[in-house]
């Protein structure tokens, strides 16, 4: 190939119009910077790669100021932000790549090719650092399903079929792709009706000494493009992915990529293997944006350019222009870069797996990416100025305050002082679209290929083997949680997503693992509205002073603005991913009970800088609850001399008003998210896996959604097996908030009764109480206080809701 | 004995399978590219599950064109022993190695499961472990493991005793409930006239090790361990 010679005409330059600079979502201002990095006016193509790479996708204009306040290292972390994942040391030589990212906007145009696609592109971001994907996750957040006259009929239509679609797509491309899922979360609430999330989370292992980074070095090395043939498809995706969407988006329908998984499995045998051949000096996936992200990213990195023609780009369709090729998002294509002379050992491997591989351009020493078509020049710019130095936005932060009341709202209230059929509340939070049954979506998904799935969807966090480590039936494991809570960050943004790590944190310590490393996937509204900032902001410190917390720095992630459909905005989401270690997989705590007789223990934390009472029996949540209050209650509170009876009354209630209990059977969301003590929680980790490396206990469930009640019933209806709770007041003081408050740090176990000594003396040493609350075993779920039932009912009833509500939704016919 | 697990472009259980072998059985394994027809001398092939040619135009329908299947087939006729799992099974039905077909599953839904098998013949190189009758748990993940054939071809396999396995209740009841897939006659693993072909949709390989929650398919690897020691 003949190298660009480097006295040439500029890039012929493009008639600049308001209408053009619209188009291509570019400000007048950003116009200006774009004159001045160039010192000239633009070419067609050179407007398009600006456009895609300074979108909020690619540059992360208006978060990146705040991203910065994350905390990103540790002993633990190889890589962190930057790199197409984040790397943590496993130990024995391993490594484990992993990262989450967001494909709403193509899910909601197009639901099965959109998920499918961020299944894709987040495997490649893994298996481009060398890493073989070990198992996948998702996020799924949709609109309501369930008719519901407040709701038109066509909007639950629409709905379902994007819970299909989604679900499909992300089922055929990953069962294809070879790689189990483990779950993660699938979650409905009407804020996310016209903007479903679809996060997907990939995590990959990889020796340490054989890990690959995007970055081109080695002037006069060859550039080769392997995979698929470019085509016309998702041109501007990123730049969609920035927008807000109006109505016609789905016009926009072309901008989604299509995606085979076929190709992409080839892909990943056939990088492996290059890899091994030592000859490849660098490589990344063609994600958003495509070749040009991919160029002048490696470029970048490297400090080096890359020169590359067009003309030798396998394409799929003819008479395709420079700017289409430049702005293709045409999947399960990378780019790498190889040795000099050692480019045929490379091409050898892709032709072996049938895939195309041809060299496109070479290495220069100089930070620029110029690329030709048909022998002119039509893009030389400097890396740079795509990349470090696009442009940074410190939008105007405002304040965010909920709209919905502190207190509860006047049905609530009149609901709160009937009295109520506890075991009727119980089955209607079992069958509510939260809480029930996902099994639905579970089993479209392979959750066992690889024969390394030791805990797969359904229970509190996936744990995977590790072959090849520590002792023959004793390998590593790691343990990997995904979490968010949109409608407590939008009550509180900050506390909320402080939650949203310490949830995902302790669903991973409870399997016994240490959780050593997280990432984020960031999906709010509108950052151009000062408001929708504020939450970012906020729910940024929140993460940070949680992961800080709980010694789980940030890794990588992906941001994902602009989540509004007709000026409706999302639930500020923030959702979590946390990646834990095991020394012993054998040793894995599964979330369910696991034989009958066994003692079910309640642990929860002694509220720190308090000292622990040994006298106290078994108050329920940390902080005894009453609504409404009695009298003769309130004494009670004030005998024992804590704080004012009132004020801790009305912090439960408010925290009450967050629970699912309180969207589902009361009919209103009001008040804050439950209290969180970092510290304990952190605390309550190391006790986890304290009892888990003694083998102390049989199962570990969180209490999370629906409160004590629905973690008993869901261990009982998932294991077959029944539970006895019998309690004196103590427990119970107002039966309601017992059952069915979200305290945070709060866990059931069971355990031999023998162990039940050991695990209260280890609990004391970490400042939690362990209680004695009941036993396994039986067909029923049987609470009661002074054996005085609140709740009964046989498992067969219980299952009923669960198991069958959502797929029943999805298959009801939803009439006008 | 030695035993060689093909790799088709889109196998992507070949790794699961190998890894029983190699670290369960801790026989001799080795993998055999779907572009060549040279079987390396083992003893059994194993045609694993996976998406071979991306399952394009129907499963299967592309890998019994590759020159791994033409030696494949003669290495049947010599009465070498074939398995074929999950899309192993309908590389096999498409190549005429076994009768019937896999279609689309009843549900239209790929499936991922644990399921449970009756043992309905102990009388072959695959089950000789097993007794008749005996249930197995062993998980199933498939979108094409309907399976069907004519009244005639189910009448003879009745009657040969070629029925392998039967969707069936944790107790061993063959119900329509227990039925995961529509199959004809709940089948779920089918023998070749010389018994020396076994296909089945359900994964032994991903039900070897209790770490995975089930050994029940170990013991179709066992049976085959076994008849190969005492030809």
């Amino acid at each position: 190939m003949n190298p660009i010679p480097s006295a040439v005409v500029p890039p012929e330059p493009v008639a600049v119009t308001p209408e053009l600079l619209t188009q291509h979502s570019i400000t007048p201002e950003e116009y200006d910077r774009i004159l001045k990095a160039l010192g000239r006016v633009p070419s067609l193509t050179e407007l398009g790669i600006y456009s895609v790479m300074w979108s909020e996708h690619c540059s992360y204009k208006s978060s990146k100021v705040h991203l910065r306040r994350l905390p990103t290292k540790s002993d633990r972390v190889v890589q962190g932000p930057g790199e197409n994942a984040g790397i943590i040391d496993v130990g024995d030589g391993w490594a484990c790549a992993f990262k989450i990212e967001s494909h709403n906007h193509p899910s909601y145009i197009e639901p099965h090719q959109g998920a499918a696609t961020g299944v894709g592109g987040i495997l490649r971001d893994i298996f481009t650092m060398g890493a073989r994907p070990l198992a996948v996750m998702d996020s799924l957040r949709f609109g309501p399903i369930d008719s519901d006259a407040a709701i038109e009929p066509e909007l639950i239509r629409k709905n379902h079929s994007i819970v299909e679609g989604v679900v499909e797509g992300i089922a055929s491309y990953g069962n294809c792709f070879g790689v189990p899922n483990l779950g993660g979360e699938t979650k409905f609430e009407a804020c996310y009706s016209g903007n479903p999330l679809v996060n997907a989370f990939a995590l990959g292992l990889v020796r340490q000494d054989e890990i690959f980074y995007g970055k081109a070095s080695g002037t006069g090395n060859p550039v080769i493009y392997v995979g698929a043939k470019t085509g016309r498809d998702g041109i501007h995706g990123a730049t969609m992915a920035s927008e807000e969407f109006k109505e016609g988006s789905e016009q926009k329908r072309p901008n989604v990529q299509v995606g085979d998984p076929f190709m992409e499995k080839l892909l990943l045998e056939a990088c492996l293997e290059a890899m091994k051949t030592g000859a490849i000096v660098g490589i990344q996936d063609m994600g958003a944006a495509g070749l040009t992200c991919s160029t002048c990213e490696m470029g970048a990195r490297g400090g080096v350019g890359l020169d590359v023609e067009l003309d030798f780009v396998p394409q799929r369709e003819t008479g395709m222009t420079s700017y289409e090729i430049m702005l293709s998002e045409s999947q399960e294509r990378m780019l790498l870069v190889a040795e000099k002379g050692r480019e045929d050992e490379v091409l050898k491997v892709f032709a072996k797996w049938g895939l195309d591989a041809v060299v496109v351009g070479t290495v220069k020493p100089e930070s620029r990416l110029r690329i030709r078509h048909h022998g002119v020049l039509v893009a030389d710019i400097p890396n740079e100025s795509l990349t470090d130095d696009a442009p940074l936005y410190h939008r105007p932060v405002g304040t965010w305050k909920t709209p919905l009341p502190a207190e509860p709202p006047v049905h609530a209230q009149e609901e709160l002082t009937k009295d109520r059929d506890y075991t009727a509340d119980l089955m209607k939070l079992l069958g509510s679209a939260n809480i029930s049954s996902k099994r639905w979506v579970h089993e479209q998904y392979d959750t066992m290929v690889q024969t390394n799935t030791v805990q797969g969807p359904g229970g509190e966090a996936g744990v995977m083997r590790i072959k090849g480590t520590g002792t023959p039936g004793h390998e590593r494991g790691l343990a990997m949680a995904l979490d968010g809570n949109g409608r407590w960050c939008y009550l509180d943004p900050k506390l909320g997503a402080m939650h949203a790590v310490a949830e995902s944190a302790r669903k991973v310590a409870l399997t016994g693992a240490e959780p050593v490393a997280a990432t984020n996937c960031l999906n709010f509204g509108n950052p151009e509205k000062p408001e929708i900032m504020a939450q970012l902001s906020a729910a940024i410190d929140g993460i940070a002073e949680a992961c800080t917390a709980l010694g789980t720095p940030i890794t990588g992630g992906n941001v994902s603005l602009y989540n509004e459909t007709r000026g409706e905005g999302i639930y500020p989401t923030p959702v979590l991913g946390i990646v834990g270690i095991l020394d012993d997989v054998t040793k894995a705590v599964p979330a369910d009970f696991q034989q009958a007789d066994d003692a079910i223990i309640l642990l929860w934390p002694v509220p720190r800088g308090e000292e622990p009472n040994p006298d106290l029996k078994v108050p329920f949540t940390p902080e005894p609850m009453r609504y409404p209050v009695v009298e003769a209650e309130a004494e009670v509170v004030a005998d024992a001399d804590s704080e004012d009876p009132e004020a801790t009354a009305t912090a439960e209630l408010a925290a009450f008003g967050s629970s699912e209990y309180a969207k589902v059977v009361l009919g209103g969301v009001w008040g804050t998210p439950p209290s969180l003590d970092l510290e304990a929680e952190a605390d309550l980790h190391t006790l986890l896996r304290a009892v888990a490396e003694r083998e102390l206990v049989h199962s570990a469930k969180d209490i999370s959604d629906g409160g004590i009640a629905i973690a008993l019933a869901e261990s009982a209806i998932r294991s077959g097996i029944g539970a006895k709770i019998d309690q004196d007041e103590s427990l119970l003081i107002h039966p309601l908030f017992g059952l069915f408050a979200e305290p945070a740090s709060t866990v059931i176990l069971t355990a031999k009764s023998a162990d039940v000594d050991e695990i209260e003396k280890l609990a004391d040493e970490y400042g939690f109480i362990a209680a004695r609350i009941g036993v396994t075993g039986g067909g029923n779920l049987e609470i009661s206080v002074n054996h005085e039932p609140f709740i009964s009912a046989s498992l067969a009833e219980l299952r009923e809701p669960w198991a069958e509500s959502l797929e029943a939704a999805l298959h009801r016919e939803v009439l006008a | 004995m030695k035993f060689g697990v093909i790799v088709f472009p889109g196998s992507n259980c070949d790794h699961d399978t190998y890894n029983v072998i190699a670290e369960i059985a801790h026989q001799p394994v080795q993998f055999l590219w779907h572009d060549s027809e040279d079987l390396k001398s083992v003893d059994a092939v194993l045609v694993p599950g996976g998406f071979a040619y991306g399952d394009y135009l129907r499963t299967g329908a592309i890998a019994r064109f590759s020159p791994v299947m033409d030696a494949v087939k003669k290495f049947a006729a010599g009465g070498g022993l074939v398995l074929g799992i999950c899309n192993g099974f309908q590389i096999l039905t498409e190549s005429g190695l076994l009768p019937g077909a896999l279609m689309r599953n009843a549900g239209l839904k790929y499936i991922c499961k644990q399921v449970h098998l009756r043992t309905e013949t102990a009388d072959s190189a695959f089950t000789n472990s097993l007794e008749k009758g005996e249930v197995l748990q062993i998980p199933i993940g498939h979108a094409e493991g309907n399976y069907f054939c004519t009244p005639e071809e189910l009448k003879r396999l009745e009657a040969e005793d070629r029925i392998a396995f039967r969707y069936a209740t944790a107790d061993g009841a063959v119900t329509a409930e227990a039925n995961p897939n529509g199959s004809l006659s709940n089948i779920a693993g089918v023998l070749n006239e010389g018994r020396n072909v076994l296909g089945m949709m359900p994964h032994p390989d991903r039900s070897s090790e209790k770490l995975l929650g089930s050994v029940d398919g170990w013991k179709v690897f066992e049976s085959m361990i076994g008849a190969l020691a005492a030809k």
